[in-house]
Protein backbone atom coordinates (compact mmCIF):
# COMPACT_ATOMS: atom_id res chain seq x y z
CA UNK A 1 0.00 0.00 0.00
CA UNK A 2 1.39 3.81 -0.68
CA UNK A 3 0.28 7.11 0.71
CA UNK A 4 -0.09 9.93 -1.19
CA UNK A 5 2.22 12.82 -0.30
CA UNK A 6 3.45 16.63 -1.36
CA UNK A 7 6.63 18.10 -0.24
CA UNK A 8 8.77 20.81 -1.10
CA UNK A 9 12.57 19.56 -1.19
CA UNK A 10 14.99 23.03 -1.47
CA UNK A 11 11.99 24.62 -2.65
CA UNK A 12 11.11 22.12 -5.72
CA UNK A 13 7.20 20.88 -5.23
CA UNK A 14 7.06 17.21 -4.83
CA UNK A 15 4.17 14.61 -5.50
CA UNK A 16 4.81 10.81 -4.69
CA UNK A 17 3.05 7.91 -3.75
CA UNK A 18 5.19 6.61 -1.08
CA UNK A 19 4.83 3.52 1.09
CA UNK A 20 4.77 3.86 5.21
CA UNK A 21 7.94 2.36 5.89
CA UNK A 22 10.11 4.53 3.21
CA UNK A 23 12.61 6.46 5.30
CA UNK A 24 12.83 9.92 4.09
CA UNK A 25 16.58 9.61 3.99
CA UNK A 26 15.86 6.53 1.11
CA UNK A 27 13.13 8.89 -0.27
CA UNK A 28 15.74 11.58 -0.87
CA UNK A 29 18.60 9.56 -1.83
CA UNK A 30 16.75 6.81 -3.95
CA UNK A 31 13.64 8.38 -5.20
CA UNK A 32 14.79 12.17 -5.78
CA UNK A 33 18.45 11.13 -6.62
CA UNK A 34 19.77 13.58 -4.13
CA UNK A 35 22.36 11.32 -2.46
CA UNK A 36 24.01 14.50 -0.53
CA UNK A 37 22.12 13.48 2.42
CA UNK A 38 24.52 10.31 3.69
CA UNK A 39 23.18 7.39 5.39
CA UNK A 40 25.95 6.50 8.93
CA UNK A 41 24.66 4.82 11.64
CA UNK A 42 21.22 3.93 10.60
CA UNK A 43 20.60 4.39 14.01
CA UNK A 44 19.99 7.77 14.63
CA UNK A 45 23.57 8.27 16.34
CA UNK A 46 25.69 9.66 13.69
CA UNK A 47 24.22 12.63 12.17
CA UNK A 48 25.05 11.99 8.55
CA UNK A 49 21.93 11.82 7.75
CA UNK A 50 20.91 15.26 9.15
CA UNK A 51 18.35 17.61 6.74
CA UNK A 52 16.37 20.40 8.15
CA UNK A 53 12.36 19.41 8.06
CA UNK A 54 9.89 22.48 8.58
CA UNK A 55 13.26 24.74 9.91
CA UNK A 56 14.45 22.11 12.15
CA UNK A 57 17.44 19.55 12.41
CA UNK A 58 16.45 16.29 12.12
CA UNK A 59 18.00 12.44 11.64
CA UNK A 60 16.13 11.94 8.25
CA UNK A 61 17.27 7.71 9.17
CA UNK A 62 14.29 8.51 11.77
CA UNK A 63 11.49 9.92 10.37
CA UNK A 64 9.52 8.27 7.56
CA UNK A 65 8.48 9.82 4.62
CA UNK A 66 5.07 9.98 5.26
CA UNK A 67 5.37 12.43 8.24
CA UNK A 68 6.73 14.59 6.30
CA UNK A 69 4.05 14.84 3.96
CA UNK A 70 3.07 18.70 3.11
CA UNK A 71 6.30 19.56 4.81
CA UNK A 72 9.44 21.47 3.62
CA UNK A 73 12.65 20.02 3.62
CA UNK A 74 15.77 21.67 2.97
CA UNK A 75 19.14 19.38 1.88
CA UNK A 76 22.50 20.23 1.09
CA UNK A 77 22.11 20.40 -2.40
CA UNK A 78 19.83 23.19 -1.29
CA UNK A 79 22.50 25.26 0.44
CA UNK A 80 24.46 26.89 -2.40
CA UNK A 81 22.42 29.94 -4.08
CA UNK A 82 23.49 31.05 -7.53
CA UNK A 83 25.95 28.85 -8.26
CA UNK A 84 27.80 29.78 -4.71
CA UNK A 85 28.50 28.44 -1.82
CA UNK A 86 26.26 28.99 1.39
CA UNK A 87 29.12 30.84 4.11
CA UNK A 88 29.04 27.79 6.18
CA UNK A 89 30.12 25.60 3.03
CA UNK A 90 32.70 28.32 2.34
CA UNK A 91 33.87 28.16 6.32
CA UNK A 92 34.20 24.13 5.67
CA UNK A 93 36.42 24.87 2.42
CA UNK A 94 38.65 27.62 4.17
CA UNK A 95 39.19 25.98 7.38
CA UNK A 96 39.96 22.18 6.05
CA UNK A 97 36.80 21.60 8.29
CA UNK A 98 36.29 18.37 6.23
CA UNK A 99 38.75 15.02 5.17
CA UNK A 100 36.97 12.53 3.25
CA UNK A 101 33.30 14.53 3.78
CA UNK A 102 31.43 11.92 4.80
CA UNK A 103 29.75 13.73 7.75
CA UNK A 104 29.90 16.99 6.07
CA UNK A 105 26.49 17.37 5.10
CA UNK A 106 24.81 16.49 8.46
CA UNK A 107 27.32 18.73 9.88
CA UNK A 108 26.46 21.50 7.92
CA UNK A 109 22.87 21.49 8.19
CA UNK A 110 22.98 20.94 12.03
CA UNK A 111 25.24 24.32 12.00
CA UNK A 112 22.55 26.39 10.20
CA UNK A 113 20.11 25.15 12.39
CA UNK A 114 22.38 26.14 15.41
CA UNK A 115 23.29 29.53 13.51
CA UNK A 116 19.48 30.41 12.83
CA UNK A 117 19.08 30.82 16.25
CA UNK A 118 22.35 31.81 17.57
CA UNK A 119 24.15 33.91 15.06
CA UNK A 120 27.07 34.22 16.81
CA UNK A 121 27.78 31.10 19.42
CA UNK A 122 30.51 30.61 21.63
CA UNK A 123 32.84 27.37 21.13
CA UNK A 124 31.31 25.96 23.98
CA UNK A 125 27.64 26.11 22.07
CA UNK A 126 28.72 25.02 18.89
CA UNK A 127 30.69 22.07 20.16
CA UNK A 128 27.11 21.37 22.12
CA UNK A 129 25.20 22.21 19.27
CA UNK A 130 27.34 19.37 16.85
CA UNK A 131 27.03 16.70 19.48
CA UNK A 132 24.80 14.71 17.13
CA UNK A 133 27.02 15.12 14.25
CA UNK A 134 30.21 12.25 14.73
CA UNK A 135 33.58 12.65 12.12
CA UNK A 136 35.89 9.86 12.76
CA UNK A 137 38.69 12.23 9.87
CA UNK A 138 38.78 15.54 11.46
CA UNK A 139 39.03 15.60 15.48
CA UNK A 140 36.02 18.14 15.40
CA UNK A 141 38.91 21.17 15.61
CA UNK A 142 38.49 22.83 12.33
CA UNK A 143 34.82 21.86 12.34
CA UNK A 144 34.58 24.66 15.18
CA UNK A 145 36.54 26.68 12.96
CA UNK A 146 34.63 26.82 9.87
CA UNK A 147 31.49 27.29 11.65
CA UNK A 148 32.81 30.51 13.25
CA UNK A 149 33.89 31.04 10.37
CA UNK A 150 30.30 30.94 9.07
CA UNK A 151 29.27 33.14 11.78
CA UNK A 152 31.65 35.58 11.14
CA UNK A 153 30.53 35.87 7.45
CA UNK A 154 26.89 36.00 7.75
CA UNK A 155 25.24 32.70 7.83
CA UNK A 156 22.50 34.34 5.84
CA UNK A 157 23.73 36.31 3.18
CA UNK A 158 26.13 35.06 0.25
CA UNK A 159 29.41 35.35 0.26
CA UNK A 160 31.12 37.34 -1.82
CA UNK A 161 32.35 36.46 -5.56
CA UNK A 162 35.77 36.61 -5.61
CA UNK A 163 35.98 34.33 -2.53
CA UNK A 164 33.53 31.97 -3.87
CA UNK A 165 34.03 28.96 -5.96
CA UNK A 166 31.71 28.16 -8.00
CA UNK A 167 29.55 24.67 -7.94
CA UNK A 168 27.13 23.66 -10.77
CA UNK A 169 23.65 23.86 -10.70
CA UNK A 170 22.81 20.51 -8.61
CA UNK A 171 25.18 21.64 -6.15
CA UNK A 172 26.98 18.34 -6.14
CA UNK A 173 30.26 19.61 -5.61
CA UNK A 174 29.06 21.33 -2.41
CA UNK A 175 27.61 18.86 -1.55
CA UNK A 176 30.74 16.40 -1.72
CA UNK A 177 32.57 18.67 0.30
CA UNK B 1 17.56 -2.73 7.74
CA UNK B 2 14.20 -1.42 6.70
CA UNK B 3 10.78 -1.81 8.59
CA UNK B 4 8.68 -4.19 8.43
CA UNK B 5 5.32 -3.03 6.07
CA UNK B 6 2.72 -1.00 8.17
CA UNK B 7 -0.65 0.93 7.93
CA UNK B 8 -0.18 3.82 8.61
CA UNK B 9 -2.13 6.51 10.45
CA UNK B 10 -2.12 10.55 11.20
CA UNK B 11 -4.96 11.08 12.80
CA UNK B 12 -5.59 14.91 13.92
CA UNK B 13 -7.30 14.35 17.48
CA UNK B 14 -7.34 11.93 20.27
CA UNK B 15 -10.42 10.73 20.02
CA UNK B 16 -9.32 9.58 16.21
CA UNK B 17 -6.46 8.23 17.74
CA UNK B 18 -7.94 6.50 20.40
CA UNK B 19 -10.57 4.49 17.93
CA UNK B 20 -7.69 3.76 15.74
CA UNK B 21 -6.09 2.04 18.89
CA UNK B 22 -9.12 0.37 19.98
CA UNK B 23 -9.95 -1.28 16.78
CA UNK B 24 -6.47 -2.91 16.59
CA UNK B 25 -5.67 -3.84 19.76
CA UNK B 26 -1.97 -4.69 20.70
CA UNK B 27 -1.12 -4.57 16.69
CA UNK B 28 -1.06 -1.02 16.61
CA UNK B 29 1.58 1.08 18.45
CA UNK B 30 1.66 4.43 19.16
CA UNK B 31 4.31 6.94 17.17
CA UNK B 32 5.52 10.28 19.18
CA UNK B 33 9.09 11.47 18.12
CA UNK B 34 10.24 8.20 17.04
CA UNK B 35 13.53 7.82 18.20
CA UNK B 36 12.72 5.06 20.30
CA UNK B 37 10.38 3.12 17.98
CA UNK B 38 11.79 3.64 14.75
CA UNK B 39 15.18 2.05 15.33
CA UNK B 40 13.44 -0.74 17.16
CA UNK B 41 11.33 -1.55 13.69
CA UNK B 42 14.62 -0.93 12.16
CA UNK B 43 16.17 -3.84 13.84
CA UNK B 44 12.61 -5.61 13.40
CA UNK B 45 12.84 -5.67 17.62
CA UNK B 46 9.26 -4.20 16.84
CA UNK B 47 7.07 -5.14 14.09
CA UNK B 48 3.91 -2.85 14.65
CA UNK B 49 1.26 -3.73 11.78
CA UNK B 50 -0.05 -0.80 12.26
CA UNK B 51 1.26 2.93 13.31
CA UNK B 52 -0.25 5.69 14.55
CA UNK B 53 1.57 8.82 14.66
CA UNK B 54 0.47 11.53 17.15
CA UNK B 55 2.58 14.59 15.00
CA UNK B 56 -0.54 16.05 13.75
CA UNK B 57 -2.73 16.39 16.75
CA UNK B 58 -2.01 19.65 17.84
CA UNK B 59 -3.89 19.52 21.18
CA UNK B 60 -1.14 17.12 22.56
CA UNK B 61 1.55 19.83 22.28
CA UNK B 62 1.97 22.99 24.05
CA UNK B 63 2.78 24.42 27.40
CA UNK B 64 0.28 25.82 29.78
CA UNK B 65 0.49 27.06 33.38
CA UNK B 66 -2.48 27.19 35.53
CA UNK B 67 -3.61 27.25 39.48
CA UNK B 68 -0.06 26.54 40.52
CA UNK B 69 0.55 23.89 38.08
CA UNK B 70 2.45 23.27 34.81
CA UNK B 71 0.82 20.74 32.09
CA UNK B 72 2.93 20.08 29.51
CA UNK B 73 1.26 18.64 26.36
CA UNK B 74 2.67 15.04 25.85
CA UNK B 75 4.00 15.16 22.26
CA UNK B 76 5.73 18.39 23.20
CA UNK B 77 9.29 17.78 22.02
CA UNK B 78 12.31 18.10 24.38
CA UNK B 79 13.71 21.28 22.61
CA UNK B 80 10.45 22.94 22.92
CA UNK B 81 11.11 22.03 26.57
CA UNK B 82 14.57 23.22 26.61
CA UNK B 83 13.86 26.43 25.12
CA UNK B 84 10.75 27.49 26.57
CA UNK B 85 10.67 30.63 28.69
CA UNK B 86 7.92 30.35 30.75
CA UNK B 87 9.63 26.99 32.03
CA UNK B 88 12.84 28.79 32.78
CA UNK B 89 11.01 31.27 35.23
CA UNK B 90 8.50 28.38 36.58
CA UNK B 91 10.43 25.28 36.79
CA UNK B 92 14.09 25.62 35.53
CA UNK B 93 15.06 22.03 36.06
CA UNK B 94 13.07 20.92 33.65
CA UNK B 95 14.72 23.35 30.58
CA UNK B 96 18.08 22.39 31.94
CA UNK B 97 17.14 18.53 32.31
CA UNK B 98 16.21 18.75 28.93
CA UNK B 99 19.05 19.99 27.84
CA UNK B 100 21.10 17.17 28.67
CA UNK B 101 19.00 14.69 26.71
CA UNK B 102 20.25 13.45 23.69
CA UNK B 103 21.97 15.66 21.24
CA UNK B 104 20.30 18.53 19.46
CA UNK B 105 18.43 16.44 16.50
CA UNK B 106 17.07 13.88 18.67
CA UNK B 107 15.22 16.85 20.65
CA UNK B 108 13.61 18.61 17.72
CA UNK B 109 11.73 15.30 17.71
CA UNK B 110 11.28 13.66 20.40
CA UNK B 111 8.93 14.07 23.03
CA UNK B 112 8.48 14.12 26.60
CA UNK B 113 5.21 11.89 26.48
CA UNK B 114 7.11 9.50 24.22
CA UNK B 115 9.77 9.34 26.24
CA UNK B 116 7.64 8.67 29.79
CA UNK B 117 5.22 6.14 27.69
CA UNK B 118 8.85 3.83 26.66
CA UNK B 119 9.67 3.60 29.79
CA UNK B 120 13.12 3.22 29.49
CA UNK B 121 15.26 2.31 32.10
CA UNK B 122 17.77 4.45 31.78
CA UNK B 123 15.54 7.29 30.69
CA UNK B 124 15.88 10.65 31.83
CA UNK B 125 12.13 12.14 32.24
CA UNK B 126 11.09 9.56 34.40
CA UNK B 127 13.43 10.75 37.05
CA UNK B 128 12.80 14.00 36.61
CA UNK B 129 8.62 13.35 36.78
CA UNK B 130 8.98 10.69 39.94
CA UNK B 131 11.26 14.06 41.88
CA UNK B 132 8.20 16.60 41.14
CA UNK B 133 5.37 13.92 41.71
CA UNK B 134 4.16 13.99 38.02
CA UNK B 135 0.74 13.47 37.42
CA UNK B 136 0.36 11.92 34.36
CA UNK B 137 -3.08 12.10 32.11
CA UNK B 138 -4.33 9.33 30.03
CA UNK B 139 -6.86 8.90 27.74
CA UNK B 140 -8.57 5.52 26.35
CA UNK B 141 -11.35 4.26 24.35
CA UNK B 142 -12.95 3.98 28.22
CA UNK B 143 -12.07 7.78 29.09
CA UNK B 144 -9.79 9.27 30.98
CA UNK B 145 -7.64 8.41 34.01
CA UNK B 146 -4.64 10.12 35.87
CA UNK B 147 -1.94 8.30 37.32
CA UNK B 148 0.89 9.54 39.49
CA UNK B 149 4.47 9.08 37.97
CA UNK B 150 4.85 6.69 41.35
CA UNK B 151 2.45 4.39 39.65
CA UNK B 152 3.45 4.60 36.02
CA UNK B 153 6.51 2.64 35.52
CA UNK B 154 5.62 -0.64 36.13
CA UNK B 155 8.57 -2.98 34.52
CA UNK B 156 11.50 -2.59 31.78
CA UNK B 157 10.27 -0.42 29.13
CA UNK B 158 6.23 -0.87 30.69
CA UNK B 159 4.40 2.02 31.58
CA UNK B 160 0.73 2.08 32.78
CA UNK B 161 -0.45 3.24 29.68
CA UNK B 162 -3.13 0.23 28.36
CA UNK B 163 -2.44 -0.49 24.40
CA UNK B 164 -5.52 1.44 23.96
CA UNK B 165 -4.77 4.40 25.81
CA UNK B 166 -2.98 7.49 25.12
CA UNK B 167 -0.72 9.83 27.79
CA UNK B 168 -2.16 13.43 26.65
CA UNK B 169 -0.48 15.53 29.68
CA UNK B 170 1.90 15.46 32.05
CA UNK B 171 0.90 18.20 35.30
CA UNK B 172 3.40 19.39 37.15
CA UNK B 173 2.71 21.27 40.82
CA UNK B 174 5.36 24.35 40.47
CA UNK B 175 6.89 24.01 44.16
CA UNK B 176 6.79 26.68 46.59
CA UNK B 177 8.88 28.34 49.23
CA UNK B 178 12.54 27.33 49.48
CA UNK B 179 12.94 24.62 47.10
CA UNK B 180 15.42 23.37 45.03
CA UNK B 181 15.80 20.66 41.93
CA UNK B 182 18.16 19.02 40.38
CA UNK B 183 19.03 16.39 37.88
CA UNK B 184 22.42 15.03 37.73
CA UNK B 185 23.54 12.72 35.37
CA UNK B 186 26.35 9.94 34.23
CA UNK B 187 25.60 9.86 30.38
CA UNK B 188 26.66 7.10 28.30
CA UNK B 189 29.42 8.77 25.85
CA UNK B 190 28.12 7.47 22.57
CA UNK B 191 23.56 7.41 23.38
CA UNK B 192 24.01 10.48 25.77
CA UNK B 193 21.35 7.73 28.11
CA UNK B 194 21.68 8.41 31.32
CA UNK B 195 24.17 5.36 32.66
CA UNK B 196 23.05 6.68 36.14
CA UNK B 197 20.92 9.87 36.51
CA UNK B 198 19.47 11.29 39.90
CA UNK B 199 16.92 14.17 40.16
CA UNK B 200 16.24 15.71 43.55
CA UNK B 201 13.77 18.12 45.33
CA UNK B 202 14.77 19.74 48.47
CA UNK B 203 12.21 21.77 50.64
CA UNK B 204 13.52 23.66 53.25
CA UNK B 205 12.22 25.77 56.21
CA UNK B 206 14.26 28.64 57.54
CA UNK B 207 17.01 26.94 58.85
CA UNK B 208 18.00 25.21 56.04
CA UNK B 209 16.14 21.81 57.82
CA UNK B 210 14.69 19.55 55.39
CA UNK B 211 11.05 19.36 55.03
CA UNK B 212 10.17 17.30 52.61
CA UNK B 213 12.69 15.30 49.74
CA UNK B 214 12.17 13.50 46.38
CA UNK B 215 15.16 11.36 45.09
CA UNK B 216 14.11 9.44 42.37
CA UNK B 217 17.14 6.74 40.25
CA UNK B 218 17.05 6.22 36.43
CA UNK B 219 19.50 3.74 34.96
CA UNK B 220 19.74 1.78 37.82
CA UNK B 221 17.57 -1.22 37.42
CA UNK B 222 14.32 -1.89 35.31
CA UNK B 223 12.74 1.06 35.87
CA UNK B 224 13.33 4.48 37.76
CA UNK B 225 12.45 4.25 41.05
CA UNK B 226 12.18 7.05 44.37
CA UNK B 227 14.81 6.38 47.29
CA UNK B 228 12.22 6.74 49.91
CA UNK B 229 14.31 5.61 52.58
CA UNK B 230 17.17 8.46 51.54
CA UNK B 231 13.93 10.87 51.72
CA UNK B 232 13.52 9.66 55.38
CA UNK B 233 16.77 10.16 56.41
CA UNK B 234 16.45 13.99 55.06
CA UNK B 235 13.24 14.79 56.78
CA UNK B 236 13.74 17.49 59.55
CA UNK B 237 17.92 17.35 59.36
CA UNK B 238 19.34 19.76 59.04
CA UNK B 239 21.20 19.55 55.20
CA UNK B 240 24.56 21.31 56.19
CA UNK B 241 24.88 18.49 58.46
CA UNK B 242 26.03 14.92 57.33
CA UNK B 243 22.37 13.92 56.58
CA UNK B 244 23.28 14.42 52.67
CA UNK B 245 26.11 11.75 52.69
CA UNK B 246 24.23 9.40 54.96
CA UNK B 247 21.01 9.48 52.84
CA UNK B 248 23.54 9.19 49.48
CA UNK B 249 24.58 5.95 51.12
CA UNK B 250 21.49 4.59 51.29
CA UNK B 251 19.99 5.19 48.46
CA UNK B 252 21.05 2.02 46.64
CA UNK B 253 18.78 0.20 48.91
CA UNK B 254 15.97 -1.76 47.66
CA UNK B 255 17.18 -1.49 43.81
CA UNK B 256 18.01 -4.57 42.12
CA UNK B 257 20.72 -2.94 39.68
CA UNK B 258 20.90 -4.16 35.99
CA UNK B 259 24.61 -4.41 34.21
CA UNK B 260 25.49 -4.24 30.88
CA UNK B 261 28.70 -4.12 29.07
CA UNK B 262 29.11 -0.74 29.78
CA UNK B 263 28.38 -0.69 33.37
CA UNK B 264 28.31 -3.28 36.05
CA UNK B 265 25.93 -3.49 38.68
CA UNK B 266 28.14 -2.73 41.11
CA UNK B 267 29.51 0.33 39.10
CA UNK B 268 26.10 1.34 38.95
CA UNK B 269 25.81 1.18 42.79
CA UNK B 270 28.27 3.55 43.63
CA UNK B 271 27.19 6.00 40.59
CA UNK B 272 23.63 5.82 42.51
CA UNK B 273 25.88 6.82 45.57
CA UNK B 274 27.81 9.59 43.83
CA UNK B 275 25.07 10.96 41.71
CA UNK B 276 22.26 10.68 44.38
CA UNK B 277 24.85 13.11 47.15
CA UNK B 278 25.71 15.23 43.95
CA UNK B 279 22.35 15.94 43.03
CA UNK B 280 20.99 16.41 46.38
CA UNK B 281 23.58 18.98 46.85
CA UNK B 282 23.21 20.73 43.78
CA UNK B 283 19.22 20.93 44.80
CA UNK B 284 20.41 22.35 48.46
CA UNK B 285 22.43 24.79 46.39
CA UNK B 286 19.64 26.27 44.14
CA UNK B 287 17.28 26.23 47.35
CA UNK B 288 19.45 28.18 49.11
CA UNK B 289 20.65 30.39 46.59
CA UNK B 290 16.76 31.10 45.14
CA UNK B 291 18.05 30.00 41.84
CA UNK B 292 15.58 26.53 41.83
CA UNK B 293 17.14 24.61 39.66
CA UNK B 294 20.45 22.63 38.51
CA UNK B 295 21.35 20.25 36.50
CA UNK B 296 24.11 19.31 34.73
CA UNK B 297 25.65 15.98 33.13
CA UNK B 298 28.99 13.95 32.80
CA UNK B 299 30.48 11.76 30.15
Amino acid sequence: MTYPITMTVNGTDRTDAVEARLLLVDYLRNVLGLTGTHVGCNTSQCGACTVLLNDQAVKACTVFTVQANGGNVLTIEGMATDGKFHPLQQGFWEEHGLQCGFCTPGMILSSYDLLKHNPDPSEVEIRHALEGNLCRCTGYQNIVKAVQYAARNGVLSVPSEESAPTVDAQGENGAAG
Amino acid sequence: MITETFEYHAPEDVQAAVAILAEHGPEAKVLAGGHSLVPLMRLRLATPSVIVDLNRIPQLRGITTENGSITIGAMTTHAAIEHSAELKAMLPVLPAAAALIGDPMVRNRGTIGGSLVHADPAGDWPAVALALDAQLQLVGSHGETTVRADDFFVDLLTSAVEPDEILTNITIPIPTGRVGVSYQKFAHPASGYAVTGVAAMVMLDDADACIESRIAITGAGATAVRATESEAMLRGTDLNGGSIDRAAESAVSGIDFLGDIYASEEYREQLVRVYTKRSLLAAFRAATSGHGAEAAKTI
